[in-house]
């Protein structure tokens, strides 16, 4: 069958678990039943357990979902030692649903796949030898991939059932009590693991620091929790986030930045009170320097900034010119540590950041939002989930939810990237549809979505601005670079991409060596 | 033309092409090493075949490296190994560019 953004999606495999393809990215006003997870009473004074083992055995049997979250991102100890483990004592057919899986991970769940343990992988995506190791067919069932609004949404109303989840925190009291702000291996806010803390039946810290009862700020909170590991070493600080934000040098992306800020500030969201979302990339991190000058002159300050912090918003924060950070996770040292000591730099769970089904969402109340993109089409369909080899290389983040949500969705990606176009006929594989995208910007010319007629008209009028049609800058990639052979797939689908309501937008297939 | 020596040319920087050229019998064989080889493999050959036939290369053998280069610089740098394969980098042959 084919869905609403013309992507061919295997009729069986639908039928089999049970899917509906992707028809639009407008939410409605659906009424949802969510589940409430089990909970096996204890007094639950003293948490703290020695043996991992123990836990292990009196909590898993084979076929049951474990998660874990991915704050610690690269320097994380968690999940390998809680997975070796796994591995050693012989489960079999588990499902494997963390918020997201990271390259320090790749090697241990190759193994629990190529062992049995591990049989279903739902992610907000995979990267480095684990995402070419399912993209060539290692793994029997589809990896679902969900954005980080959609596993809350998933979460909540039982479509993913957590029955243990093994969450490392850089403190806890004996009771549970914990947070991601002090102690070694620190990350900041706790958002993803929050969904898995309120409803995993059974939720298992691991920490390398107890500290006393009870223990404030408590994001993970003592109700919620069975038991507390002693690890000799939870995360490693170098490896969570990189230290100082280097500024690019890259004159493309700083191009591209300059561009994306003269779009902002000749909007009609930039405005005292506007509120945007940037990622991590180069440009995204230029484009907040820009926006902070620009906001300095014109005397206009933001009301909030959301998602993955940086530490140039919390920059921006201290100095005033943002009020309030809604921060589901820190990309860096620097917001990490700022969460700590700043008050209004609110650490928020996956569902209020971002969940399509519950009474309202912080990406809902977003004036502007700046997104990357691997590959974009004519359609202004996203790809930022398999490279141009068709191998999975990438996650949905929240890129699917932040583009659904925001006033003006703005694409920055420079027009080719080496001897690959960025602007392309049609995507490798779709992740954010087209009609939640509004202006894309390249080095080249800004390309704004013809349904936004209001956007076209007042950008055009800006001097200096190179609006064009996304046409034009396809063509201009492929006259740089060539016409690529097409990649060669087989027939077997290796994930599925799901949109934020739990809908298909497209299937993965295994690549042909 | 005769291949005298082993001509180089490039680097493996982003966006460029080593190639190497060596004596061969059996047309050009080139053995291409490329992140894109699936999708600008048999471009990247066509270039560099023509490159070489223009340049009155029949047979050689090509080791190519290939970093994400565009056309115009896999030409310059094959011409580059030609041109130090044949030892004829001191009277470039400018017909064929």
């Amino acid at each position: 069958m084919e869905n609403k953004v013309k992507r061919n999606l295997p009729d069986d495999l639908m039928k089999e678990l049970d899917l509906k393809p992707f028809e639009t990215s407008k939410a409605g006003n659906p009424t949802v039943q969510r589940v409430a997870p089990k909970v096996r009473v204890t007094e639950g004074q003293n948490k703290v357990v020695d043996s991992l083992d123990d836990v292990i055995k009196n909590n898993l049997k084979d076929g049951v979902t474990i998660s874990f979250h991915h704050h610690f991102r690269n320097g994380d100890f968690a999940f390998n030692t809680v997975m070796k483990k796994i591995i050693d004592m012989g489960y079999k057919d588990l499902t494997l649903a963390p918020s997201s899986l990271t390259g320090v991970m790749n090697d241990t769940v190759i193994e629990a796949i190529k062992k049995g343990v591990i049989t279903n992988i739902t992610s907000s995506g995979m990267r480095g030898s684990l995402g070419e190791f399912v993209s060539k067919g290692g793994l029997k069932n589809p990896v679902i991939f969900r954005s980080h609004g959609n596993r809350a949404r998933s979460i909540e109303d039982g479509e993913i059932k957590i029955d243990v989840a093994f969450l490392g925190v850089p403190n806890a009291d004996p009771a549970g009590n914990a947070n991601g702000q002090e102690g070694d291996a620190v990350f900041g806010s706790l958002g993803y693991a929050l969904m898995d803390a309120a409803y995993a039946d059974k939720v298992v810290l691991l920490t390398d620091n107890i500290v006393s009862y009870p223990n404030t700020p408590a994001s993970i909170k003592q109700d919620q929790v069975d038991y507390v590991v002693k690890v000799d070493k939870i995360g490693d600080p170098d490896k969570i986030g990189s230290g100082a934000t280097r500024f690019t040098k890259d004159p493309k992306e700083l191009k591209i930045a300059q561009m994306v800020n003269q779009v902002i500030v000749n909007s009609p969201y930039y405005k005292d009170g506007f509120s945007f979302q940037t990622g991590s990339g180069g440009a995204a991190l230029a484009v907040t320097r820009y926006l902070r000058q620009a906001m300095i002159d014109d005397g206009i300050k933001a009301s909030f900034a959301v998602g993955g912090i940086t530490k140039p918003m919390c920059d921006l924060l201290e100095e005033g010119l943002i009020n309030k950070l809604m921060d589901v996770q820190d990309f860096d040292k620097g917001s990490a540590a700022s969460m700590a000591k700043n008050k209004n730099q609110q650490e928020i769970d996956a569902s209020w950041y971002a969940d399509p089904h519950n009474k309202g969402a912080v990406v809902n109340n977003l004036d502007v939002s700046i997104l990357s993109a691997l590959q974009i089409d004519t359609d202004f369909n996203v790809n930022v989930m398999t490279g141009s080899d068709g191998v999975i290389r990438g996650a949905v983040g929240g890129h699917q939810d932040s583009a659904a949500g925001a006033k003006m969705t703005i694409i920055t990606a420079p027009l080719v990237r080496g001897r690959n176009a960025t602007v392309v006929p049609k995507v490798e594989t779709v992740v954010t549809p087209g009609e939640s995208i509004d202006v894309l910007v390249t080095e080249r010319g800004i390309a704004i979505n013809p349904k936004r007629q209001d956007l076209i008209d007042t950008l055009s009028k800006v001097p200096g601005l190179k609006i064009v049609d996304i046409k034009d800058l396809q063509a201009q990639a492929e006259k740089q670079v060539g016409v690529p052979k097409p990649l060669e797939y087989t027939d077997r689908t290796v994930a599925l991409v799901e949109y934020r309501d739990g809908t298909i937008i497209d299937a993965i297939k295994q690549v042909k060596d | 033309m005769e291949i005298k020596t082993i001509g180089v040319a490039g680097t493996l920087e982003s966006s460029d092409i080593q190639i190497m050229i060596s004596k061969g019998t059996n047309g050009v064989e080139i053995d291409l090493d490329s992140d894109v080889k699936k999708a600008y493999g048999d471009q990247i050959n066509h270039v560099i075949t023509e490159t070489l036939n223009k340049y009155g290369i029949e047979d050689a053998k090509v080791k190519a490296t290939d970093k994400g280069a565009l056309d115009c610089v896999i030409k310059a740098r094959t011409l580059a190994a030609a041109q130090r394969a044949t030892e004829t980098q001191d009277k470039p042959d400018l017909e064929v560019l």
